[in-house]
This record gives C-alpha cells, sequence and structure tokens, in this order.
C-alpha cells in the first residue's frame, strides 16, 4: 500500500493523504501533467475521466468530465492556482454544467499537491480543503441526493 | 445521543485535532447544558421556555445556549419573538463524513497511480 499516512483537521476542514511512490518525482509529476495519464486514474475504473482542456500553467484551466457506465457524464473543471514541476501544484477543483461551464453556485475544493524525491522513492502528499463550511455542507447534500459518492466509494473498494 | 458523543471523541482524539474537540468536551461538560441538549433532542424549544426549567436567569440559558451553538450541538433560529433552539448533533459528524469521503476518493486515486507506475516496470 502506496499510502503512508492520512490526517484530518475537523477545524479547518482539510484531509491531508501521504503515499510513497518506487518512482522518481519526475515520472510522479507526469501522472499529472501528462493528460492521457491523468485520465488513467482521476476517475475511478466505472467512471473514467475524460480531459478536454489541460493547462498546467499558474491561472491555467483543466475541464474533464467522468463518464458513467450509463453514459451519463459529470464535468468538471479545475484552476491552477501555483505550479513548480515537478515538485508542487495547487488547484481549485470545481463542478461544472453540461457544456462544461464552471457552476459558480456549486462548492469547491482545493488540492495542494507536494511532490519530494528522496533515495530513489517518491513522497507525494496531498492536501485537500473545502474553502467553507457550507461548501462541506453542500456537497455531502450533493453526494447524497445523486448516490454516486458512495458508489463511487464501494466500486473503489471492489476493484482496488 | 451518549454513543454519537463517545464515538466523535474518540475518533477525534485518535486523529489529535485540537480546537473542535475542546469546543465538544467544554459544551459537555456541565450539566446544565447536557440537560438543554438532551430537550433540544426530544423537539425544538424556546430559549424563554427552557429559562423556566432551570433555576437559573434567562442570560444564564442564553450563555449556555451560546456554548451549545459553538460546538455546533445545536443552531438558534428566530420565529416571531422566540428564540428556537434545536438539535444539531451531526456538525462534526458530517465534516467527519465528508473528510472520509476525499479520504477514500484520493486513496482509490493513489491506488491507481501505484499502478500506472508499476506498469513502467514491466515494460523495461
Amino acid at each position: 500500500m502506496p499510502v503512508t499516512d492520512v490526517t484530518k483537521d475537523l477545524d479547518a476542514l482539510t484531509m491531508t493523504i501521504t503515499a510513497e511512490f518506487d518512482a522518481a518525482a519526475d515520472r510522479v509529476w507526469e501522472v499529472w501533467s501528462d493528460p492521457r495519464q491523468l485520465e488513467r486514474w482521476w476517475g475511478p475504473p466505472s467512471h473514467p475521466a475524460t480531459f478536454v482542456d489541460h493547462d498546467l500553467t499558474p491561472g491555467g484551466r483543466a475541464t474533464y468530465f467522468m463518464t458513467s457506465p450509463e453514459g451519463q457524464k459529470f464535468h468538471g473543471w479545475w484552476r491552477i492556482e501555483e505550479v513548480d514541476p515537478p515538485t508542487r501544484l495547487r488547484f481549485t477543483d470545481g463542478f461544472a454544467d453540461d457544456e462544461g461551464k464552471p457552476n459558480d453556485q456549486l462548492p469547491t475544493t482545493v488540492a495542494t499537491v507536494t511532490i519530494a524525491e528522496s533515495d530513489g522513492a517518491t513522497t507525494m502528499k496531498i492536501e485537500s480543503r473545502f474553502p467553507t463550511r457550507e461548501g462541506m455542507e453542500q456537497v455531502i447534500e450533493m453526494g447524497m441526493e445523486q448516490g454516486m459518492t458512495e458508489a463511487l466509494g464501494q466500486i473503489d473498494a471492489l476493484v482496488a | 445521543m451518549l454513543t454519537y458523543n463517545q464515538m466523535v471523541v474518540g475518533t477525534e482524539e485518535e486523529r489529535g485535532d485540537g480546537k473542535a474537540t475542546d469546543l465538544l468536551f467544554g459544551a459537555l461538560a456541565d450539566p446544565t447544558r447536557r440537560d438543554i441538549l438532551r430537550r433540544a433532542h426530544e423537539g425544538r424549544l424556546s430559549v424563554s421556555a427552557l429559562a423556566r426549567e432551570y433555576p437559573i436567569s434567562l442570560a444564564a440559558v442564553q450563555k449556555h445556549v451560546a456554548v451549545l451553538e459553538r460546538a455546533e450541538l445545536v443552531s438558534k433560529h428566530r420565529v416571531g419573538r422566540e428564540s428556537i433552539v434545536r438539535a444539531e448533533a451531526d456538525g462534526l459528524e458530517r465534516a467527519h463524513a465528508a473528510l472520509d469521503r476525499l479520504e477514500s476518493e484520493w486513496r482509490g486515486r493513489i491506488d491507481r497511480i501505484d499502478r500506472i507506475l508499476d506498469d513502467d516496470k514491466g515494460d523495461s
């Protein structure tokens, strides 16, 4: 299991997960910087992601959709806040409408990715944060309505 | 209710969270506040109705309610001239659920990244 640590902060609404990979930092960075590789892991196997735009520059955008087994598309977007290959990436991740246009009414999360190589192994730390408690509540409610997130988690567990 | 609180406190302690736990412990440390919380769980009630139940001033009851509010155990709503207290026992539980969901999402992603990196080795 590559995951070495998980911490959660209920006050800051952050979840931090650390993983160690048997690969160089440049190689780990590639799974983020190459959209074709990113598509192989961003969505769960049941809902593979397709990246339409992928501009990893400060202020740049990525747009993607995940396709359900029934063919339903769930659109999302990233806004790149900070990028320093191959060690750091910070982006806001949000929902989009069916045309892929960002939906500002829906909550976002901010992910901070830190990659560090040491003795041939690479540690990747992801901090995922809900900017507001209201946004967090909204995400939970949406997940319940769609019955989607729970299902995704279960499928992941089965496939892993 | 008791089971729920023990569960939240337990998991929080394991994870070493600070402020939220302090607020929760502080709020539940007082017998009057525990009683207010119990009554709130039985149904919505007004602050003035609560004040009649205890041999303390309305201001003291309001203070107790404020402490429970900060710990996200109750919420207060104004209905006409009345201040209504409602149990919000799931504040921390919901935060846990949301962060747990992020964890399972990222665990899945990290496993898939690991498999992609493993594929490299198969190719060489």
